[in-house]
């Protein structure tokens, strides 16, 4: 009776979408979700009396392919919601607001040049972000693999970079790994500009302006979306998302428990190896399975529910070694009235505190060394403008991304701490709210470490483990374990540790679904 | 430029060590004849190798293990860490039995081999010929369970081998060390002292009778002592390096640079070896569900390595140092080579372990080899003829309990 042919441990977006896909090909699929709500860090929940937030807070680059696979639409979910305008915050009010996305994007608040410079910048970034489109819903090869269809992959993405003609394949060559701070420097002058355009490369790794690695990329892969990374605030908020996502599984015969939290994976071991068969709740209850496909973070995956004795040494040394440390806290802040901005009517759109690109570099400094930063910079949106049902009638929520904020604090996450990291970051609000003390009915932060603890996800890091270099593409979570499959026979990765990456974009879900349903074929 | 004394102080860290037994042992090295194992002192020969050679065959000889790295894997999943990280079984090994085993990489490369002593329940001792301290520390990784401690420099160890040892333990006092067999070890007071513990495992690297003796380093030289007094008149000796290498390639033992480089140094690709490829297949344990390498070594053994060590022996006399073999006397076709080679006076053959293409093992076996006779290069073509035992393997090594001398 609790025989499935696959469950999938963690009931997020990614092992949503693995579900679905898998149940509409006749898989009898069960979810495990170890909370008692769905969505995972874009689960909505209470965090005041009436008030409700998610961590993931807006929508830029969820796959319109599995929205229109998985009919999102008919569950409730609309992915052409309306972007929101990116306002880069300044306390005088003279704000720089960039409203729309493409060509038909409106930029105030700049210099003519910045101006005209930003269309040239953003249609050369398009370019760039439509050369890789393609792959983030592939599986990469396996490096050094023989397969002339794995490889097929590669020449297709040198034949794609080869159409950009020398000039702009040399400058994506270039620009691939340039630090955010060379890129601005080299276009624009206005310095919010600079670090509003960087703040999408950045947030939610341990990077800063300066840090050379995947900061372009990971703009370039954000610009996968629809609305060519331009966020969005769906109908109904990011609740909608996962409800669709609820729905289209249950409505595809997808079996879904929460509050089950699994401990093991459990493993069937004889003379013809390893394999997994199923797993163990922290109830002790048994699932059995042909195949366990993971949504939840590699660390976790491998050095707790698999163990490290049934993994090889150096393997196990890798998923040890990955860079999975959060730098992003939380803020959800329960008030009673709609905060005043200075210089802004409505605070609907999203808005930025870095006033200058050196902002972002200070507070990464002093995060490195395992404090959090002094002057915090953040992205804020109201979620509660576009989905009233988050807050009692007339009064709001607010939610913030507060950088940079170490997942390991130098003396330990005390009280102390947290509420030096809280007053902090509603010092810098009021700067530009000031009035926002006396509106705040309740605020709550999530440090990294919070978000590990609440939501099961090592190093509270978003992605699972890092956007960089050395963890994407065929490396990401790391070889042996890069195209879903791994070491185990019967167990599979899905989640945002696996390529293409996290961010709500179904896109490791879908890939690893893909995967599977191609052993099977 | 730096001056001397700067480059003194470069590489004054650099200095050799001098092991346990280094004050009794040195008084013998009249020859000066120092190499270097793991950073020690260590002798290659004292006075002359073929001398040392016979000692071993025909009476007994003391070999310095010191430099040889000792670890103790303890706490309630050494057994699982151990087993996960060798490929053999060792959930069978009993309180006080030591076996003979090799640890490789993922991709199933050999990192090096020892042996392990199963000291108690939920402790054992594993030794290496190079330190292995950073893998073991990678492979204890995840146990709640497991300490790796180094215990190279607090056991003073010396290896006793050749056919005399047994009679030279009884005389020193040691009790009922005739009913101690093969590939065990047993506590013994050194000097009729119970806080003087010494361990005693009838193992070696001869392929002959003999002993390894383990001890606290306090108690190094009151050991030489007791044991050369004991065996005075059976002509105990010291034997360096060139001797060992002569009594393991009779018993066919292998020697990590000559015929396997260990995996961790290797840089080029595969130019280190399998389990498989060294013959040492009776090593890996495939009813064992798991352990490093195993799917590596799944492959392989379905595939074949493609080389196989094998013993060879040699026709004539001429030393086939670093040969070539070929599958014909007119050596067309290269087909493998020598890794080390002697001509055996106890077995009075001209001995060989070789690496040979597996494919070739069927056909002829021909030596490519180059010698000189007062400077002059010549050239000799030999057959070779593989042999499947050991060269040397009396049935003493094995004997329950040795004879008597």
């Amino acid at each position: 009776m609790n025989n499935y042919d696959t469950i999938i441990i963690g009931g997020g977006h990614n092992g949503l979408v693995c579900g679905t896909y898998l149940a509409k090909n006749g898989d009898k699929v069960l979810v495990l979700e170890a909370s008692d709500e769905l969505g995972g860090l874009a689960a909505t929940r209470e965090f005041a009396p009436g008030f409700k937030a998610s961590v993931a807070h807006t929508l830029f680059h969820f796959s319109d392919k599995v929205a229109k696979d998985l009919k999102l639409a008919s569950h409730g979910f609309d992915i052409n919601t309306r972007p929101m305008a990116n306002v880069s915050l300044n306390a005088n009010g003279e704000h720089v607001i960039l409203d729309g996305w493409g060509s038909s994007s409106k930029l105030s608040g700049v210099s003519e040049k910045d101006a005209e410079k930003y269309r040239e910048y953003q249609q050369l970034l398009k370019r760039f972000a439509d050369v890789l489109k393609p792959f983030w819903l592939k599986t990469m090869p396996r490096i050094g693999s023989s397969s002339f269809k794995e490889n097929l992959t590669f020449a297709h993405l040198g034949i794609k970079m080869r159409m950009l003609g020398r000039k702009d394949m040399g400058e994506f060559m270039r620009v691939a790994t340039l630090p955010a701070r060379d890129l601005m420097d080299e276009n624009f002058d206005s310095e919010q500009l600079k670090a509003l355009l960087s703040w999408d490369g950045l947030i939610g790794s341990k990077m800063a302006p300066r840090s050379p690695n995947a900061t372009i990329l990971a703009l370039l892969y954000r610009m996968s979306g629809i609305h060519e990374g331009a966020h969005s605030l769906p109908t109904g908020g990011i609740k909608n998302l996962i409800k669709a996502l609820q729905g289209s599984a249950t409505a595809s015969g997808v079996e879904i428990k929460t509050s089950a939290m699994v401990n093991k994976i459990t493993i069937q071991a004889d003379e013809n190896g390893l394999k997994t068969n199923g797993v163990e709740l922290d109830s002790g209850e048994i699932f059995t399975a042909t195949r366990v496909v993971s949504a939840i973070d590699p660390q976790r995956t491998f050095l707790d529910l698999v163990g490290v004795q049934n993994l090889e040494i150096d393997f196990v040394h890798r998923i040890k070694r990955l860079r999975c440390d959060g730098y992003v806290a939380k803020l959800h802040l329960a008030l009673s009235d709609l905060p005043k901005f200075v210089g802004l009517d409505i605070p609907d759109g999203r808005m930025v505190i870095a006033d200058e690109l050196d902002a972002i570099e200070f507070a990464f400094d002093d995060a490195k060394y395992g404090e959090a930063s002094k002057k915090p910079v953040m992205e804020i949106v109201i979620p509660s403008l576009s989905d009233p049902s988050l807050a009692p009638s007339g009064q709001h929520v607010l939610s913030a991304h507060v950088m940079y904020v170490p997942y390991k604090h130098k003396d330990g996450w005390t009280e102390k701490a947290k509420t030096q990291l809280y007053e902090r970051v509603i010092d810098a609000i009021e700067r530009h709210v000031p009035d926002i003390r006396e509106k705040i009915i309740h605020g709550e932060i999530l440090t990294p470490f919070d978000l590990d603890k609440n939501y099961h996800v090592n190093g509270g890091h978003w992605h699972h483990t890092e956007m960089s270099m050395s963890q994407m593409l065929m490396m990401r979570p790391t070889y042996e374990a890069a195209q879903y499959s791994t070491p185990i026979p019967g167990l599979y990765l899905c989640g945002a540790g696996s390529h293409p990456g996290g961010g709500l974009m179904g896109g490791p879900g879908h890939n690893a679904a893909k995967e599977i349903m191609k052993e099977k074929s | 430029m730096k001056s001397n004394s700067d480059m003194t102080a470069a590489y004054i860290d650099e200095q050799l060590k001098e092991t346990h037994f280094h004050p009794r042992s040195s008084k013998f090295n009249v020859r000066n004849a120092w190499g270097v194992w793991n950073g020690f002192k260590f002798a290659d020969y004292y006075y002359d190798v073929d001398f040392e050679y016979f000692c071993v065959r025909n009476s007994c000889g003391t070999y310095d293990i010191c430099p040889m790295q000792k670890y103790y894997i303890t706490g309630a999943d050494a057994e699982a860490m151990l087993n996960r990280m060798v490929t053999r079984d060792i959930s069978k090994l009993k309180v006080g039995r030591v076996t003979y085993l090799c640890w490789c990489t993922d991709e199933g490369r050999m990192i090096d081999d020892g042996t392990v002593f199963k000291l108690g329940p939920n402790s054992y001792m594993l030794t290496s010929g190079s330190p292995c301290i950073a893998w073991f520390k990678k492979g204890a990784f995840g146990y709640a369970d497991v300490k790796v401690t180094d215990m190279s420099d607090n056991i003073a160890a010396m290896a006793f081998q050749g056919p005399t040892t047994c009679e030279v333990l009884k005389k020193m006092g040691l009790d009922g060390i005739e009913t101690l067999n093969p590939f065990n070890f047993r506590h013994f007071p050194l000097n009729g002292d119970s806080d003087k513990k010494l361990m005693v495992s009838r193992t070696g690297f001869t392929g002959d009778l003999g002993y390894e003796l383990w001890i606290a380093p306090e108690y190094a030289l009151e050991l030489w002592d007791a044991l050369y007094q004991a065996g005075e008149n059976y002509n105990i000796h010291p034997y360096g390096e060139l001797a060992t290498g002569m009594v393991r390639l009779e018993a066919g033992f292998i020697l990590p640079g000559l015929e396997f480089n260990e995996a961790l140094k290797t840089v080029r690709f595969e130019h280190d070896q399998t389990p498989f490829q060294l013959n040492l297949g009776w090593l890996v344990d495939f009813k064992k569900p798991h352990f490093n390498g195993r799917k590596a070594l799944l492959k392989e053994k379905e595939h074949g390595p493609e080389y196989t060590l094998v013993k060879l022996d040699i026709d004539g006399n001429k030393c086939a140092e670093g040969s070539y073999l070929y599958n014909n006397e007119k050596l067309k076709k290269h087909i493998g080579y020598i890794t080390s080679t002697m001509w055996s006076p106890v077995v009075k053959a001209n001995i060989a372990l070789a690496m040979v293409e597996t494919k070739y093992l069927k056909g002829e076996i021909w030596a490519e080899i180059y010698y000189s006779k007062e400077m002059r290069p010549h050239l000799k073509v030999a057959k070779c003829i593989l042999r499947t035992k050991p060269f040397w393997a009396p049935a003493r090594t094995r004997a329950k309990p040795p004879l008597p001398f």
